[in-house]
């Protein structure tokens, strides 16, 4: 935790561990609200600015679920940084699609994607030094971080994600109707 | 049979006859109970626990305590809803409910129930246990992963079909659905893709093969309005059952 935000404007840094990038599509899918937001949030690391290192921030959002040693690293940044932690989307909530390898060995799915496969010339399992270890189960980020708000759905929707943050700066009690939560 | 008996739920009055559950008085009455295992077409079961209310102190599940007059019974209160959602989150994490991955998602009680309650988060570490997919049988195929042991199956099978192919095999954590055939599974037992077991699936377990996602999102059973009001995946009386709806904005 770090409080030493300054600016009058809410920080917000976003991230995507092992997902589709889908949540950061329906982030974007608020369309012209966005210009509303710029006004009220300022953006730290994230993938629309690019910036590569987290600083302190109010709120992360992060999308995807844990499946690396980088994930993992990402994910213990945004701890130490961010005051409010948010699950975005299925994977980053229970491990969504990525966690259905943890039905299977990871030397099992190694095997079948990069030596079983069909059509694969030179066989071999990739271990470059620079490529993150994977780790033996995929987990949802509250087994590995404390998370301070779920956002679920594969993926949220636009008005899902607007209405938190337009309720987190009102700092109003966030709370949605019915159809705007579901798993899917 | 008339009766001018009733008691309160919430403090609304519910007239119920001897022999009624509590359960059994409200559904009449159109006051929603959140309920998994209990299907009013049979007996109760009372495994699921989701139907907890609290009632003179204690903590009862609606679907096999008898009403008795007078009493008072809370159905809706925040540390009731808090119950049943942790009771939802235990269920979450103790299966494979990978709901954008399910044909069921949308018209899935499990799913429902804990929109109700507002579930956001499974809240407890996922067990991630490996079981199987019985896809055996030509017209049905059984994910054991989505199984939340509501024993519905194994009811209609016994009861209504007459063939006992569903049943539950060990004890406690180690407690689990087995197929009756001689090579355990379901292509090798007697069930059809008529049976009533195969209809009262409350949850993605148990599927007719052949269609699927057969209805848009949006277009789905609970896409906009909660299971107070649309009614459980499998009843008889499907709709306008319930009349009040406690916790939806």
């Amino acid at each position: 935790m770090n409080d030493a935000v300054t600016s009058e404007k809410l920080k917000v840094a976003t991230a995507a561990l092992c997902g589709c990038f889908g949540c950061h599509m329906s982030l974007l899918d608020i369309d012209e609200r966005i210009l509303q937001l710029v006004e009220l949030v300022e953006f730290d690391r994230t993938p629309i600015t690019d910036i590569k290192e987290v600083g302190p921030c109010d709120v992360g959002l992060i999308e995807g679920a844990v499946a690396n040693n980088e994930n993992v690293e990402v994910l213990r940044e945004f701890r130490k940084n961010c005051k409010i932690l948010v699950a975005v989307g299925a994977c980053a909530v229970n491990g969504g699609v990525p966690s259905m390898r943890n039905h299977y060995e990871l030397e099992e799915c190694l095997e079948e994607v990069y030596l079983d496969g069909v059509g694969l010339d030179n066989a071999l399992i990739p271990d470059d030094p620079e490529i993150p270890m994977l780790l033996d189960k995929v987990h949802p980020i509250h087994e590995v971080v404390k998370i301070d708000y779920f956002l679920p759905g594969c993926p949220p929707s636009a008005d899902t994600i607007w209405t938190f943050l337009t309720e987190l700066l009102e700092g109003k009690p966030i709370s949605f109707p019915y159809s705007l939560i579901h798993y899917d | 049979m008339i009766s001018d008996k009733t008691f309160k739920i919430d403090g609304r009055k519910i007239p119920f006859q001897d022999g009624d559950t509590i359960m059994d008085a409200a559904l009449r009455a159109g006051e929603y109970i959140p309920h998994l295992c209990h299907n009013p077409e049979f007996k109760p079961n009372g495994s699921c626990r989701v139907c907890v209310i609290e009632t003179n102190g204690r903590h009862v599940s609606a679907c096999n305590q008898p009403a008795i007059e007078n009493m008072e019974v809370d159905n809706s209160s925040d540390a009731i809803m808090n119950l049943r959602r942790s009771l939802l989150q235990m269920l979450f994490v103790e299966g494979n409910h990978v709901c954008p991955a399910c044909e069921k998602s949308g018209a899935c009680q499990l799913q429902a129930v804990a929109y109700y309650t507002r579930m956001l988060s499974p809240h407890f570490t996922h067990f991630f246990p490996r079981r199987d997919v019985d896809a055996t049988h030509p017209e049905i195929a059984i994910d054991f992963n989505r199984c939340i042991l509501c024993k519905l199956c194994v009811r209609a099978s016994r009861d209504v079909d007459k063939k006992n192919v569903f049943l539950i095999s060990g004890r406690g954590i180690d407690s689990r659905l087995v197929i009756n055939s001689p090579s355990g599974k379901l292509g090798d037992s007697d069930v059809a893709v008529t049976d009533k077991a195969v209809a009262v699936c409350p949850v993605g377990a148990i599927l007719p093969k052949h269609k699927g996602y057969e209805k848009p999102i949006g277009e789905r059973m609970y896409d906009n309005k909660p299971i107070s009001i649309v009614g459980d995946v499998a009843a008889k009386f499907s709709s306008k059952i319930y009349s009040k709806d406690v916790n939806t904005k």
